[in-house]
């Protein structure tokens, strides 16, 4: 009997990002395990998305290593993550616009189907029946998340919190092993964000997905996340539970300020006059 | 009326190459924005290669075609890893004046290689026809206009119902999210410069065929298609076809039905006349898509 396999999905040690004199975060480790569900949250400029932008691979690291499942995962370029088993979603939706919704979701199993474009290149005889596999395995996503009946509804005319669900489900459709989220309920109104909040539930608690998320929405995070990692102008303030972070000290300064103190501010500008 | 027969039958089949000639630009254009001038240049190159293979050789004409075809298909995927990846990153515009290099050195080394003179193309039909009704219907015409439906039908099959044709049109949409879903962008890219080689060749083989031969200014005729690619719409396939057609029957409708006062060849700018028409109604073409911008 072999042991249960515990490796991390990621293991993040002293990752930084510069571009030359500014630094957009750096000293930054955490661990996220498998089937956890992990938030990165910190006010405006923190530098949340450069560090989204590093794991996803839209940008290369200035220093410190990424190993996903013991890999190395900065050696990846970003149109290699899927085949390695990572799906992202775009903070302002990656959809094909033109093409069908049921296409869109296909389109994220094209890196599990094997007919290349001369053998099989049409789905007729041996590739028909893997066609036919993708296919409800698309449409299988597509009633997880509920919006079965748009699948041939192309993408341009359905608005934007249908479209936020088939981006979930292609990601879906992936078979990932890490979802990346950016910011999933940016932007959106009451009634959405609690649409994409259960649904980010659910993907996580009956599919049993690791996911890590950015997000600005202090709300959302602290219902949904296991754990929680801060970041404030590019340093790790804390990370730990919601519960944790949200009684941090160094936390709710990042986020509502230094507490002003009356005497020590006259006491300043005395000191300023003086000279 | 025969003789409109007669110039509908001649300016549907020189559609037909037109339209070879744009939806080999069209799959380029639409999967990544480059602008390939040397489309044109891409069709002279295969006329001489069937002509080499067919007279140079003692292959049998169909079996030349298909070398023809693998050969320019090859090397147009070349051309693209080999130079165009090297600039990839830098403005299109740059890509752009690398394919008009590269339709200069086209033009000029096929005199080059070959000298000035028109060669043979040894096809099977040379300038048989078919005569019905008093209306000459040439055989390298009937052929161009067969073997280029076969084309666009196995064309509209590959993108709607396969793999990679889904691929390149997710490419086409949106790049940088095709890859983050695990598309192979660079294989689409060179997937699409196959494509446009190979019916590069077979429009090639009828340009190249009777009354035509293989000769240094095909490629100017090639040229003749651009206002079709506009007309139809920079990243349609689908406006690619429309355009050659419509191009071609009215440039020969108009060279034989063209009143005398507008100018002996009223013909030749006949085509641009259409084409700045529609651009007025439709400034995308007629099924180009209208870009969408994010304020």
């Amino acid at each position: 009997m072999s042991p249960a396999d515990t490796t991390p999905a990621l293991e993040v040690r002293d990752l930084a990002l510069r571009f030359g004199r500014v630094t957009a975060f750096e000293h930054v480790n955490f661990d996220v395990e498998q089937g956890e569900l992990f938030a990165v949250i910190g006010p405006n400029g923190a530098g949340k998305t450069s560090l989204f932008n590093v794991l996803s691979r839209v940008y290369a690291a200035s220093a410190g290593t990424v190993r996903y499942f013991g890999q190395d995962l900065l050696r990846l370029r970003a149109w290699a993550l899927a085949g390695a088993g990572i799906a992202r979603t775009f903070q302002n939706l990656g959809l094909f616009a033109p093409l069908s919704v049921l296409e869109n979701v296909l389109i994220g199993r094209h890196h599990l189907m094997s007919a290349g474009p001369v053998r099989a290149g049409v789905w007729l005889g041996p590739g028909r029946t893997e066609e036919r596999a993708h296919r409800a395995a698309a449409r299988e996503a597509l009633e997880f998340l509920g919006i079965a009946q748009y699948a041939d509804a192309l993408v341009r005319e359905l608005p934007f919190g249908i479209r936020k669900q088939v981006e979930l489900a292609r990601a879906l459709a992936m078979e990932p092993r890490l979802v990346l989220l950016d910011e999933p309920v940016a932007g959106m109104s009451g009634d959405e964000r609690a649409e994409v909040t259960a649904l980010v539930r659910r993907l996580h608690g009956e599919r049993g997905l690791t996911m890590l998320l950015v997000e600005h929405d202090m709300g959302m995070v602290m219902e949904v996340a296991q754990r929680v990692l801060v970041l404030d102008f590019g340093e790790v303030v804390a990370v730990g539970t919601p519960a944790e972070v949200q009684r941090d000290e160094r936390v709710i300064r990042a986020y509502l300020g230094e507490e002003i103190d009356p005497a020590a501010e006259a006491e300043a500008a005395a000191e300023a006059a003086r000279r | 009326m025969t003789q409109f027969l007669q110039l509908f039958f001649q300016g549907f089949a020189l559609g037909c190459i037109y339209a070879l000639v744009a939806l080999g630009f069209t799959v380029i254009y639409r999967a990544s924005q480059v602008i390939n001038f040397a489309q044109g240049g891409m069709l002279l190159i295969g006329a001489y290669l069937v002509s080499v293979f067919a007279t140079g050789t003692r292959l049998p004409f169909g079996v030349a075609v298909a070398l023809a075809v693998l050969l320019l298909a090859a090397g147009a995927v070349s051309f693209q890893m080999i130079v165009l990846r090297r600039v990839i990153g830098q403005p299109v515009f740059v890509l752009v004046m690398i394919t008009i290099g590269a339709s200069i050195v086209i033009d000029a080394a096929i005199p080059a290689i070959f000298g000035g003179n028109p060669r043979l193309l040894g096809d099977p039909w040379g300038s048989s026809a078919l005569h019905v009704g008093g209306v000459t219907l040439n055989w390298v015409r009937i052929w161009a206009v067969i073997v280029t439906a076969l084309i666009l039908a196995g064309f509209f099959v590959f993108d709607r119902f396969s793999r990679y044709g889904l691929a390149m049109r997710a490419t086409a949409a949106d790049e940088e999210a095709a890859a983050a879903v695990g598309v192979p962008v660079r294989r689409v890219y060179a997937l699409s410069w196959a494509i446009a080689g190979a019916v590069a060749a077979a429009g090639g083989l009828f340009l190249a065929g009777f009354p035509n031969s293989p000769n240094p200014s095909l490629g100017d005729v090639a040229l003749r298609a651009f206002p079709a690619i506009i007309l139809g719409g920079l990243d349609s396939p689908l406006g690619a076809v429309v355009g050659g057609i419509v191009i071609g029957v009215v440039e020969v409708l108009t060279s034989g039905y063209a009143p005398s006062w507008l100018g002996a060849n009223f013909s030749d700018i006949a085509p641009y006349v259409l084409m700045i028409l529609v651009l007025f109604v439709r400034p995308y073409g007629l099924f180009g898509t209208r870009p969408v911008e994010r304020l």
